[in-house]
This record gives C-alpha cells, structure tokens and sequence, in this order.
C-alpha cells in the first residue's frame, strides 16, 4: 500500500483556482520530488497535505487512512513529519530540548507541571541527534547554530515521531552546495533505512536529479508531468515552463 | 464618538496609550476654553476647534521628544513609555483641573430633542451619530486615495522598507500621529456638552478603542471603521436603553464577534513576524551564587521578622505578595510570552473574591483564602480564552480591555462591592490577627507558590509555553495546541495571582477597585521589566526593589503618578533593554575588553 | 559611480564586515558572490545605511553618503531591492509603486507603471491584485520595478535568483541585461554562479565579512582553486 494517496486535490483564493485536481501517490522509502514554477501551487499543496490548508475537494489518504482537512498537530500524531523551508525551531532551547520537545509530544507528555524536562527522553533524543551526525551539538543553543546545522535539527525533530511520511519544503535552500548534497544523501538514507516515504519541492535542480527517485511537475494548479528524472528532464512542456534553457541553471 | 482616534490607530498600528490622554486633554482644553469664550456659535465651536489643534501640537510635541526616540525599542517598552505620558498627564490634569468632574455648556443650536419611534433623541447625540461617519468617510477617502494615504499604510507594514524608497518616514509618522493627535483632541472635545469631563476619560477611551480594533479585525481600515460604528451606535442607543450596563453589553458583542469570527469582522489572520525575532536566552539552573543569595535571603526573611516592628511587617508581607503577584505575571510574560496589560483583574478578583466570601457567605479566613484563586481562575478561563487567541501588542490590548471592565464593574456595582467605598471589615482569623503570624502565612503561601511556578518553567509544560513562543510554526507541526497550552498557562498566572489577591485582602482588611485598576497592572509590569524578563529571578528582586520604592514614593508624595510616570519615561530613554539589558550591555563592556 | 572603501559593521561585539571595498561604474554589473552568511546582504544594507557602519566610506557620485539616512541615500539615486523582497502586501502592484516614486534626475526619461509592464509583462496583467497574492517570481519583479520607479543611476541587488524557478530565474536576467543596457549600475549578490556569469562584468568574493577575491569574470573563471575554496562548486 502506498504511504500517501492524494486523489484530485482542489483549492481556490477569491476565484483564483491554485490547485486544480491533483493526484499522485508515495511508497515507502520513496523520494519524489514536487517541482514547478513560482505560482505553480506547491506550497498550497504541501500545505493541503500536511492540514496548514483544508481542501476545498479531494482526499487526502495516509497508509489508507483518510486525513483530510485535519488539523497540523493531528496530521503529525498520525505520523507526518515536516520540515519548513526557513527553519523553524525553538531558538531559547537546546539543540537536546528541541528534540525532547518533540519526543515528549510524541509520548503526550507536554501537560505535565511537576517533573524537569532535563531528565525525560534525553537518551533517545541523543540517539536521534547522533544518527544526524548532530551528538555533538546536543547541549548548544539552537539560537546560535549555523544554519546547515539548523536543518540536521529540522531533520531530527521532524524523524522524532517515527514517522511513516515526510514533507520537506525546500530542504537544501539558502545552504552552500556541499552542504545540499550531503543532507540530501542522508536525508535519502534515512528514508530507505526505515521505510519512509518522503515528499520535497526544491529549486535547485542538482539535488532533484541526483536524489529523486520520481518527480512530479506542477504548472499552473495542475500535474504537466510525471516519472522518472531523465524523462522529465527531456519532456519539452516542462523545459518549457519550468527548466528553460539550463543557462542560469547549468542543465 | 472616538471614531477617528481608532482608525488612526488601525491603519498606523502605532499602540499608545497616551492616545486615551490626548482625549481627555481635548475634553479639558475644550471645557476651558469654551467657558472662557463669549458664549454662543463662535465661542462653543471655535472652542472645540481651538482644543483640537491645541491638542494636536501637544501631540506632536510628545512624538517629537518621546516615541520618535523609542521606534527602535522594543513595543512592549514603547507602550510602558506611553503609558508614562498617561500617568503624567493624569497628575497635571489633577493639578490644573481639579479633581471634580467638571460640566461643559450644551451646544448652541442643538440643545432640543427629537421623538423617533418613542423615544426621544437630544439633537447633539445624532448630531455627533451623523459626524462619527463623515469623518471616518473622509479618513477612509485619504488612506486610499492619496499618495499620503498609500504611503501611510505602506509604511505601517514595513517603515525600513519605505525609507529605502526615499521616503522620509520619521515626518511620515510625525504627520500621522498630528492628524491622530487632532482627532483624539476633537472627539474628547465633543464629547463636552454631553457628559462631565472627569479625570478617568483617558483609560476609558482607550479601553473601548482597542475593543474597537479587535472587533474590527487587526490593521482592517474598513472593519475598524465599521466596528466603530457598532460600538458607537451600541453606546448611543444603550445608554438610552441600558444606562448601567453599556459596557457588558460591549463585551457582549465582542464575545459573539471574536467567537464567530476569531480574526475580527474584516481582520485577516495576522501574517508571521517579518523577519527572525532575536532569540530568547536560555532559561537554565540557577549559578550557585544566586542560589547562595537566595537561601541568605530566605534565611533573612524566616529569622529577622520576630525582630521588626508591624510597620516593617506589613511592609514585608505586601512585598512577599508583590513577589508572587510578580513571579505570576512573568510566567506569561516570559516562558509564555505574551504580553497582560491588566494582570491586576486577576489580583484584584482574587482580593474580591476573599472579601465576597468574608462578607457576604460569612466563610472563615482560609476559606476566603481559597475562593480567591477560584474566582480569579474563572476569570482567568473566560478572559483568557479572548486573549491569548492574538499575539503581541493585541492580545496585550485586549487584556487590558478586560481589567478596565472588571474595574468598571466593581466600581459601578455599589449593591454588591460598594463601589468606590470598597468592601471593609475583611480581617484574618484569630490565630493569624498578629502582623508576624500573617506575615508568616504570606511568606509561606507566596514562595510557594513563586517556588511552584518555577517547577512548572522548568516542567514539560512550561517548556511547551517557551515552544509555542520561540516557534507556533514548529510547535503546531509537533502537535503542540499552542491556544490550549496559552490559554492553562494564563489561568495558571490568573490563580497564582488569585493567591496574591486573596493574602493582599486580609492584609490590608478591606478591598476596593483600585486593585484592579490599571496602575496596579502597570506595577506588575514595572516589577517584571524591571528585574528582566530573561531569568526566572528577576521578578523577584524587581517586586522588592520595586514594592520598596514605590512605597516610600506614596508616602512623601502628592503627585506620586507625576513621579512615577517620569521615572518610567526616562527609564525607557535611557535604558530601551530595561534594566537587566543594561546591566548585562556594562558588564559585557567591563569584560569583554579583557 | 559608487565606491565603498574600508566599510566594517559590527553587531554586539563581532565583526560582521570587516573592510570591505569595492567599486561600480555606471552601466556595469558586479557580482558580489558568497555563501549563506558571508555578508553580503549586510554589505548592501551597510552602503544602504540601514546597518550603521562601524568604519570606512561610501562615496556615491563623488559625494560621502556613509551613514546617512536610508531615504536621503534613495533620494540620492541609489536604488535598494532586498533579498527578502519585502513587498507591501496590503498595497496593490500600482500602490506598490506608487510607494516607490520619486522624480528623475533631469535629463532622464522616467520610468511609469506602462514601461515596467514592458519589462515585466506579467506585472501588468495583475495591476489591481494585492502584493501578498503574487507568487515569488511576480514578488521578486514587483520589487524590482518598485526600486526603479525612484529612478535610480545604481542599484543594489540582493539574491535576485533566490528560490526561483529556473526558467524564471532566465527572465530575471533578461530583464538585468536591458537595465544595464540603459546605462543603470548594478551592484547584483548572489550564491548562483551559473545565473551571475551571465550577467555580470566583474565579480567580488566575501566570505565572513572580508573580501576574498576580485576580477573580472573570465578571470573567475580561470580561477578553479578560488572558486573550489569559496564557492565549494
């Protein structure tokens, strides 16, 4: 069974159709890519998947259950994990805390009043930090990480709830290209070490055709192609409309 | 009818408390001169006209010297400044003025009334029912159809990005805050043939304007222009209606509007802070320096008292009230981060609720000791659930908003609290009459619950508050109710604040409005700001050093407000990081040369 | 025409930019490359004034602007598009750039919302349509055409490129080669090397605040260990 269903997902703004009925499905282990012009509707898809926007029709379906227009915090405790496109992580806290904030969610944990978050669900949150390559940023701040760094935290707070799907929103932007290429590879380790279907849009073509398994191409509200990487690559609407004519891009 | 002085304040966003001054001034101005003027047309209308701009320069003499210089600071301080201006201008209105209502002539040619369906109608009510629309009209004509007007609201967005563009954005403002000055000066000015002028006009106005701004929906000219509209009408036909309860009724339709529609009725959901806030510091143990301070204090407070005389007791206990009332407010202030302008309701209520059960249900000391949470809790549940559903200045606004009516229903429901008079005879039991044996219970019922606070900052609880503030993005992405876990964290501040009340009523024997007025709000404030909202001890030693000086302040002085309101001014002057940012800003600058 | 020369900004006690110097001529596009947090928006906001610069000058057509006001540096000429891009998004495209318009300097002919809808036509088919309902690529050309309405002899261009499409990102350039065509002075930053060398003349590298490297494109180009080291491409 495919991780995440979406069948013919619609969402209009003041008479301005953004999404226009789109379908597709991930698997387990599964990277696809979402790419598409600025405008072309990823982010109000994204956003329909993950409960920040309610569909105006369509389903939105997670390993065959049906969560459509549930809230964020529903959609995670169901197993969605998510990373933002300008980080977001709680900068008076530690690198340590950030993680057991998400894992003492996990475990609903968070009413408590009496006992020191220091002494719950530290050991798994390193375990976490350490599979990132993070074990040794743990107790810093997370207010004054650099920024690649910052998105290893994302990373490891989003994988926090074991998730069965991840949404990544512009994973690698603003970060030096080295840096890009080696979250990625993780990233796509990770997702095939535990079975975790992953979903990104991204701007920089390098790190789509090197780490897409499949990649969808959004224009306009609506899908103009779909498949594997060299085929989109070649597909004459989506130079079109989307890849040009690789000059500023190096394609 | 205010309506102008709010839409100002929508489209600007400049939140200002001096506002509500400025209108009081224009109510007084305009009684002075219209009184001194020959009587007629021209004495009454030039009168009202001269207040207006008289105000309007004051206005700008205000911007000029005060909030021109505080832009940069950061908003909370820039509305404890102006609310330095209300305080100060509070004691020179007292000064000039007197302390008397004073009654303003009616209005030539519009002294007779008018029967519409039944009812009679003085002409001056719908004449003024007929200006508050034509003058949000042509306000509504200038934001939009002029290069001013574009300009304006541009800058209320992002004033940087405007300045980039070769605008002049300080005159920009400077104009706008004339035109809002001018307004606030007219609107306190009409008001004069129909009510006295009085020196409480400035905090009421201003509670209505921000109810105003929060019906309307956040920074919408229209919704705000139309709420105006709502509530002006409201308080137009109510008091015809209604006399005694216009402002329940206001809070009414703010309850239905907010419940309906949570952004307000033309108010979108407010878009994500521009840019990354600085990040808050850390909240971490204790250094054993502080701890060793804190147990020689404790040691202090425990040992010493047998010693003192009840004067210094009586001291002692309201600073140990001072501290939890404090340590309350800082739990949504600082791990919450949210901004009360009237933590005083809860206080207030919980010293309300001792005396209710003291005197009207006969209930012993402890007793009346427990309803004061209670009902500051339930108060805390039913505010809380309006204010913590916005953020920053605005849900401020609005906490403010709610302590002006529980003031107002204290002060106005003289069958239940007395009024003005205040509720008397609320004395401890026999076993704790003595100053030491009180002071003792303060002391113990106050740590504690200072010590409890501290528990929870450090809890998961208190850490999801810290969440939801560094990021409601990645808090609600980690399922996080981010509303739920502000709303039990402002009751748990309202209870703890209960507490601080109830102690505060058997303490003093006897309650009246003034605790739950806005000064006592603003001392909180001061006491938390003061000490530093970054560590978890600066509310303490800003309630002592704050409960100290504001002590000896009301007792030498008259005109303490004058006082205090310059101290607060000058300390946002000159210290825009408070005074725990400047402490930290010298002693980086000793060390960090080394 | 704009020349910046020992420019240092600090924030708290670190050094953000630390003497940094560098030149452009009317009609000439320099790109100011370097990663994420090298400081290159900080240097644009620096000769902006918007950052208040520790040391060092900025001279614009000869005459000493450093530190100078934000809106008397504009009035001077000198045009500021910021990376966030920071559009007015309860203004309409038309009120955008009426925010944006300031008399042109005599002699040139001015720009008006008709002939920044030639280039950027998209702009022009969404005249009424507020700034916060436009997707980033109508935003990024918005706030250029909105800069330009002040008409400018030089602007200051901050990651034009930044998470845009590629094909977008071709307009973009475009749009860049018919400006500096007109005789306008672009100071462009950018982490987009292939986008930057199509565009620009010359070419500066900062990384933590200083500048590391200059010269001409084709030099960079030569230059694989400069390239290797501070653009890890």
């Amino acid at each position: 069974m495919a991780t995440l269903e979406v069948e013919g997902i619609q969402k209009s703004f003041g008479g301005v159709q953004a999404v226009r009925g789109v379908s597709f499905a991930v698997e387990p282990g599964e990277m696809l890519a979402l790419i598409g012009p600025n405008g072309a509707g990823k982010s109000t898809c994204f956003n329909m998947l993950n409960g920040q926007l309610r569909p105006d029709a369509g389903r939105v379906r997670l390993q065959g259950r049906d969560i459509t227009g549930l809230k964020p915090r529903e959609v995670w405790r169901l197993g969605v994990g998510r990373t933002f496109q300008i980080t977001a992580t709680f900068g008076s806290m530690t690198v340590r805390e950030n993680v057991q904030m998400a894992l003492l969610s996990h475990h609903r944990r968070l009413g408590q009043l009496w006992r020191p978050v220091a002494r719950m669900d530290a050991a798994e949150a390193d375990a976490l930090l350490a599979r990132l390559g993070m074990a040794g940023q743990a107790g810093r701040p997370c207010g004054i990480l650099a920024y690649g760094d910052l998105k290893r935290v994302e990373l490891a707070i989003a994988l926090a709830n074991q998730p069965a799907l991840l949404l990544m929103d512009e994973p690698t932007a603003g970060m030096a290209p080295q840096e890009r290429v080696s979250l990625m590879a993780l990233t796509a380790g990770i997702a095939r070490e535990r079975g975790i279907a992953v979903l990104f849009t991204e701007h920089d073509m390098d790190v789509v055709f090197s780490h897409a398994d499949r990649i969808l191409v959004l224009d306009r509200g609506a899908l103009i192609a779909e498949g594997a990487p060299q085929a989109v690559r070649n597909d004459p609407r989506v130079r079109e409309v989307y890849l040009g004519s690789g000059a500023t891009s190096g394609h | 009818m205010a309506s102008g002085l709010t839409v100002i304040f929508g489209v600007s966003r400049i939140v200002n408390f001096a506002h509500g001054s400025l209108y009081m001034l224009g109510a007084y101005l305009a009684w002075t001169l219209v009184t001194s003027l020959p009587r007629g047309h021209l004495g009454f209308w030039g009168g009202v006209l001269g207040a207006a701009l008289a105000v309007g320069v004051i206005g700008l003499v205000v911007e000029m010297l005060l909030l021109r210089r505080i832009y940069r600071a950061p908003e909370l301080f820039q509305l404890l400044a102006t609310f330095g201006v209300v305080l100060v201008v509070q004691d020179l209105a007292l000064l000039t003025w007197g302390a008397q209502d004073l009654l303003g002539p009616r209005a030539p040619g519009l002294r007779g009334s008018v029967e519409i369906l039944g009812l009679r109608f003085p002409l001056y009510e719908l004449f003024l029912i007929v200006v508050g629309p034509v003058v949000l009209g042509l306000l509504l004509l200038l934001f939009h159809r002029t290069r001013w007007g574009t300009l304006v609201r541009a800058a209320t967005q992002d004033r940087e990005m405007v300045g980039a563009l070769g605008v002049n954005q300080r005159m920009l403002f400077t104009s706008v805050f004339f035109l809002g000055s001018v307004l606030a000066g007219l609107g306190g000015a009409l008001q004069l043939p129909r009510e006295s002028v009085n020196l409480h006009m400035d905090l009421a106005i201003i509670t209505e304007a921000f109810v105003v701004v929060v019906v309307g929906g956040l920074g919408s000219l229209s919704g705000a222009a139309l709420a105006a509209l709502l509530i002006g009408e409201l308080h137009a036909f109510g008091i015809l209606v209604f006399p005694k309860i216009t402002l329940v009724l206001v809070f009414l339709v703010m309850a239905v509007v907010l419940v309906v529609r949570p952004h307000g009725l033309r108010g979108k959901p407010q878009p994500a802070a521009h840019g990354v806030a600085a990040a808050e510091p850390m909240i971490g143990a204790a250094p054993p320096a502080l701890k060793l301070a804190g147990a020689v204090a404790l040691l202090l407070a425990v040992a010493l008292p047998p010693f003192l005389g009840d004067y210094a007791l009586t001291v002692l206990t309201e600073i140990a009230i001072c501290i939890l009332f404090a340590a309350s407010l800082h739990l949504i202030m600082g791990p919450g981060g949210m901004a009360s302008f009237g933590h005083a309701a809860y206080f207030g209520l919980g010293a309300y609720g001792a005396a209710l059960a003291a005197t009207w249900l006969g209930v012993p000391m402890l007793g009346g000791l427990a309803m004061a949470p209670v009902l500051a809790g339930i108060f805390g549940v039913v505010f809380g659930w309006f204010c913590v559903r916005l953020s920053g200045v605005y849900s401020a606004m609005l906490t403010l908003a709610f302590a002006q009516i529980a003031w107002s229903v204290a002060f106005q429901w003289v069958e239940l609290t007395g009024g003005d008079n205040g509720i008397l005879g609320v004395w401890p039991d026999g076993w704790a009459a003595p100053k030491l044996a009180y002071y003792y219970l303060a002391l113990a019922l106050c740590l504690g619950g200072t010590l409890l606070l501290r528990r929870v900052v450090h809890a998961p609880f208190g850490y999801a508050l810290r969440a939801q503030r560094d990021s409601a993005l990645r808090a609600e992405a980690i399922g996080i109710d981010a509303f739920r876990i502000r709303w039990w964290g402002f009751t748990l501040a309202a209870i703890a604040a209960g507490v601080a009340g109830g102690l505060f009523a058997y303490g003093k024997g006897s309650v009246f409005p003034t605790y739950l007025a806005i000064p006592r709000s603003v001392d909180a404030l001061l006491m938390v700001l003061l000490g530093g909202v970054q560590t978890l001890s600066g509310p303490i030693v800003g309630a002592i050093a704050y409960a100290g000086l504001q002590e000896r302040l009301m007792r030498l002085l008259e005109y303490w407000r004058l006082v205090l309101g310059a101290v607060i001014i000058l300390l946002v002057l000159f210290f825009p990081q408070g005074l725990a940012g400047a402490a930290r800003f010298f002693w980086e600058r000793r060390h960090g040369d080394a | 025409m704009l020349k910046v020369s020992g420019l240092s900004a600090h924030y708290g006690r670190a050094h953000i930019l630390e003497e940094v110097a560098l030149e452009v001529a009317a009609g000439e596009v320099v790109v100011l490359l370097g990663r994420n947090g090298a400081g290159k928006s900080t240097t644009m906001k620096a000769i902006m004034g918007l950052v208040p610069p520790s040391a060092g000058r900025v001279e614009f057509d000869g005459a000493e602007i450093t530190g100078r006001e934000p809106f008397e540096i504009a009035r001077r000429g000198l045009g500021y598009v910021p990376e966030e891009r920071r559009i007015f998004t309860e203004l309409t495209v038309l009120e955008n750039l009426e925010v944006g318009r300031r008399p042109a300097p005599p002699g040139a002919t001015p720009w008006t919302p008709a002939r920044l809808f030639e280039l950027f036509p998209s702009l022009g088919r969404m005249q009424d349509r507020p700034g916060g309902r436009m997707s980033g690529g109508e935003q990024q050309m918005l706030t250029i055409a909105r800069t330009l309405m002040g008409n400018p002899r030089l602007i200051l261009l901050d990651e034009p490129s930044e998470g845009l499409a590629p094909v977008v990102v071709e307009r973009m350039a475009e749009a860049i080669v018919t400006l500096k065509a007109s005789g306008l002075g672009i100071l462009l930053s950018e982490q987009n090397l292939h986008f930057a060398r199509g565009v620009s003349d010359r070419a500066t590298i900062i990384e933590k605040g200083r500048i590391r490297w200059s010269g001409t494109i084709p030099a960079l180009l030569e230059a694989e260990e400069v390239r290797e080291q501070y653009l890890s491409v």
